[in-house]
C-alpha cells in the first residue's frame, strides 16, 4: 500500500485528490452544464440564424440600452462602496474597545436581505417616509424628495446590501499589511496623509481591486431591488430584468439566454479592466499576517 | 545634522492597562554616545524605545532634548532615526526609493535628495542592488537598508530594536561591527536595544540593564561585568552559578559564605552582616579544578573549542556551572575551587 501511495506521489498524485470527485461532480451538473445548455440555447433562436437573439438583443435600443442601465447603476454603487469602506476600514483597522460592536453593527445589513431592505428604504426615504416627513416639517423643502421607486431607490438599496461586502473584504486586507511599516514612516518624517498614501494605499489597492471587482458583479445582477425600489419599466430597467421579461413572460429562451450571456461578457470586460489596472500596482507580500 | 548636546528622559514611565511596563527610566544621553538598553524579553526596554520615538504615548515623565520638550511630539516631528526589528521596509518601493523615503518627506530638492541616497546606499555597500524590491535582498542586506534609510536623514538620535536578532550568527557578528563603524564614522548618537549580553558589552559606550521595567543598573562595559550592581544584573552578565547561602563572617575584604554543603569566601556587594540570606555569584570561567575545594560530580560535558564547559553536581544537589581544559569524564569526582576576588556575594 505505501509503495503504490509513494509510486503515485512520486508522479505527483496524491490519492485524497479523489476526494475532490463529488464537489466537482457537483460544479459539473449545477453549474458547468446549465450554462453550457444556456450558452448553447442562446444561439438556437426560433428564427433570424445562429446569432438572431444577439442581433435581436443589440439592434433593439429598449434592450440594448439596458446594459448601461445597470452599468450607471452597479459601476457607482460599486465605487462607492469601496471608496466608503477604505476610510471606515482604516480607522477601525486597530484594536479598541467597543470593536466587535462597531463591526456587526456595520455587518447587519448583509443578514437583512434585498426584500428587508427594500422595505426599509420605503419607509425611510418614501414619498412619505421619515426623511421626507423631517424634512419639510423642518420646511427646509416644500415637496417632498422622490428618492425611491426611481433610480436613487436602488443605487441606496445596492450601498445598503454591498456596502458590508466591500467593508469586511477592505478590513481583512488593511489587517493584512504590517502595521510597523506606517509606524516606520513616521519616523521617516511622514504626517498621516502620506503614511496614508505612500505606503497604505498602494499596498492595499490589489485588495481594492478585488473588492471593487467582487462589489460591482454584485450589484450588476440586482434584480429584485430594480423592481421594489426602483422604476422597473424605464431608468431601471436592468438587464436581469430584460432577461427575466424575455424568458417568463415573452417565453423566447433564446434570447433570455442571449441576454444572459451578454451580462457575463460585460461583468468579465469590466473586472478584466479592473484587474489589468490591478497588474500595474505591487501585488508582493505585505509583510502582515494575512 | 540636528546637533544637541544631551538627550535627557525624566521619569518615562509607561503603563499597559494598570501595569508598569516601564517605570520611571531617567537616562542622560550625550551627542555621539552608544547606548545599549539591555534586559530579558518584558523587561521594558521595546517600550522605553517606542517611547523615545513617539510611537507610544507617555504615562508620566517628560523627554527633553537640551531644553526642547520632546515626549509631546508625534513621531513625524522628532527627527529620530529608528531601524526595526522587522526592518519594516516598504515592501513595494526599490532599496532606492525606501532609503530616499525620509529625504522626500522633508521635501529637500531633488538632486540633493539624489546625491544623499547614494551615498547612503554606498556607505551600506548595496550599489548593485539599489533598484531591487526588498523582497529580492537577503535578511542581511535588508538590515543594511534598514539602517541606510535610517541615517540617511542625519537623525539626532538612532534608535535600533534588536536590529540583529533575525540574523544568523555569523551575519550577526558582521553586521554588529559595521552598526559600530558607522555609529563612529557618522558622528551618529545610537540607543540600541537587545537582550544580548555580549552584543550590548561589545558595542555600547554604556549600557542600560532593565528588568521589570525598572533600571537595575547603568554604567559601562566593565563596570557591568565586573561590578554587577545585584544579582539579576550578575545573573545577566553571565554569572551562571548564582547559589543561595547565609553569611557566617564579614570582613572589611571578604564575608565568608555557606550552604548547601559549600562554603565560598567573596566580595560583598552593598552591606551584609552576618546571619544574611544571600546570593554567591561566580562566572563558570571563574571556578577551577583544584585541591580541597568543593566535593562534587561530573554530569554533563559540553565541548566548547578551546574548553570544555562542565555541569555538576555536588553532594547536596547544588549544580554548579564551570570550565575546564581537560575532559573530565561523566561520573567523575571533582573538587572545585574559586577565587575569592571573582565570588561576588548580593543580598539575596
Amino acid at each position: 500500500m505505501t509503495s503504490l501511495r509513494h509510486r503515485l506521489a512520486d508522479r505527483g498524485i496524491d490519492r485524497q485528490l479523489l476526494l475532490l470527485i463529488p464537489a466537482s461532480l457537483c460544479v459539473l451538473i449545477l453549474f458547468v452544464y446549465p450554462f453550457a445548455y444556456g450558452f448553447g440555447l442562446s444561439f438556437q433562436p426560433s428564427h433570424g440564424g445562429v446569432l438572431g437573439a444577439y442581433k435581436e438583443f443589440f439592434t433593439d435600443a429598449y434592450q440594448r440600452d439596458t446594459i448601461w442601465t445597470t452599468l450607471k447603476l452597479s459601476l457607482p454603487a460599486a465605487f462607492l462602496n469601496v471608496a466608503a469602506s477604505v476610510p471606515i476600514a482604516y480607522r477601525l483597522r486597530g484594536r479598541f474597545r467597543g470593536k466587535r460592536l462597531m463591526t456587526t453593527l456595520l455587518v447587519i445589513p448583509i443578514t437583512l436581505g434585498t426584500v428587508l431592505t427594500a422595505e426599509g428604504l420605503l419607509n425611510f426615504l418614501g414619498p412619505t417616509g421619515w426623511l421626507n416627513r423631517t424634512l419639510m416639517s423642518a420646511g427646509i423643502i416644500d415637496a417632498p424628495v422622490r428618492l425611491t421607486n426611481n433610480y436613487w431607490g436602488v443605487f441606496f438599496s445596492l450601498v445598503i446590501t454591498g456596502f458590508p461586502f466591500a467593508f469586511l473584504l477592505i478590513l481583512s486586507y488593511l489587517s493584512g499589511i504590517d502595521p510597523t511599516l506606517e509606524r516606520a514612516a513616521a519616523t521617516l518624517g511622514a504626517g498621516w496623509w502620506p503614511r496614508f498614501h505612500r505606503v497604505t494605499l498602494p499596498l492595499l489597492a490589489p485588495g481594492l481591486a478585488t473588492t471593487f471587482c467582487l462589489t460591482f458583479v454584485l450589484a450588476f445582477s440586482v434584480f429584485p431591488s430594480a423592481i421594489l425600489v426602483g422604476d422597473p419599466a424605464g431608468t431601471t430597467r436592468v438587464i436581469s430584468i430584460a432577461a427575466y421579461h424575455a424568458a417568463y413572460e415573452s417565453y423566447d429562451y433564446s434570447l433570455a439566454s442571449a441576454i444572459a450571456v451578454v451580462m457575463g461578457v460585460v461583468e468579465l470586460a469590466v473586472v478584466a479592466a479592473v484587474l489589468g489596472v490591478r497588474s500595474l500596482f505591487y501585488t508582493g507580500s505585505t509583510g502582515g499576517k494575512g | 545634522m540636528t546637533g544637541f548636546k544631551e538627550l535627557r528622559l525624566d521619569g518615562v514611565t509607561r503603563r499597559f492597562g494598570g501595569k508598569d511596563a516601564l517605570s520611571g527610566l531617567s537616562l542622560e544621553i550625550r551627542q555621539g554616545e552608544f547606548i545599549a538598553l539591555l534586559g530579558p524579553s518584558g523587561c521594558g526596554k521595546s517600550t522605553a524605545l517606542n517611547c523615545l520615538a513617539g510611537l507610544l504615548p507617555l504615562s508620566e515623565g517628560s523627554i527633553w532634548q537640551d531644553d526642547k520638550r520632546l515626549d509631546t511630539l508625534p513621531p513625524e516631528r522628532r527627527g529620530f532615526g529608528m531601524v526595526f526589528q522587522s526592518y519594516a521596509l516598504f515592501p513595494h518601493l526599490s532599496v532606492r526609493k525606501n532609503v530616499a523615503f525620509g529625504l522626500q518627506m522633508r521635501r529637500l530638492p531633488r538632486a540633493e535628495v539624489r546625491r544623499r541616497t547614494d551615498e547612503a546606499i554606498r556607505l551600506v555597500r548595496l550599489e548593485e542592488h539599489a533598484t531591487k524590491l526588498p523582497g529580492q535582498l537577503s535578511g542581511g542586506q535588508q538590515q543594511r537598508v534598514a539602517i541606510a534609510r535610517a541615517v540617511v536623514l542625519e537623525p539626532s538620535l538612532v534608535l535600533m530594536d534588536e536590529p540583529l536578532s533575525n540574523l544568523d550568527a555569523k551575519l550577526r557578528l558582521e553586521m554588529r561591527t559595521e552598526i559600530r563603524r558607522l555609529h563612529q564614522s557618522l558622528g551618529l548618537t545610537t540607543v540600541y536595544v537587545t537582550h544580548d549580553q555580549e552584543e550590548a558589552l561589545s558595542m555600547a559606550d554604556r549600557l542600560v540593564v532593565l528588568r521589570d521595567g525598572r533600571v537595575q543598573q547603568v554604567g559601562t562595559p566593565e563596570e557591568l561585568h565586573t561590578r554587577p550592581a545585584n544579582r539579576h544584573v550578575a545573573d545577566f552578565m553571565g554569572y551562571r552559578n548564582l547559589l543561595p547561602m547565609r553569611v557566617t563572617s564579614v570582613t572589611p575584604e571578604l564575608v565568608e559564605v555557606e550552604g548547601g554543603g559549600m562554603t565560598l569566601r567573596g566580595t560583598a556587594v552593598g552591606e551584609l552582616r552576618a546571619d544574611d540570606e544571600v546570593m554567591a555569584g561566580v562566572r563558570p570561567e571563574d571556578l577551577r579544578l583544584g585541591e580541597g575545594g568543593i566535593p562534587a560530580t561530573v554530569e554533563v560535558v559540553e565541548y566548547q573549542g578551546r574548553e570544555l564547559a562542565v555541569e555538576a553536581r555536588t553532594d547536596q544537589g547544588a549544580m554548579l556551572h564551570l570550565r575546564a581544559t581537560e575532559r573530565p569524564s561523566v561520573g567523575d569526582k571533582i573538587s572545585v575551587v574559586a577565587d575569592p576576588a571573582r565570588v561576588l556575594v548580593f543580598p539575596a
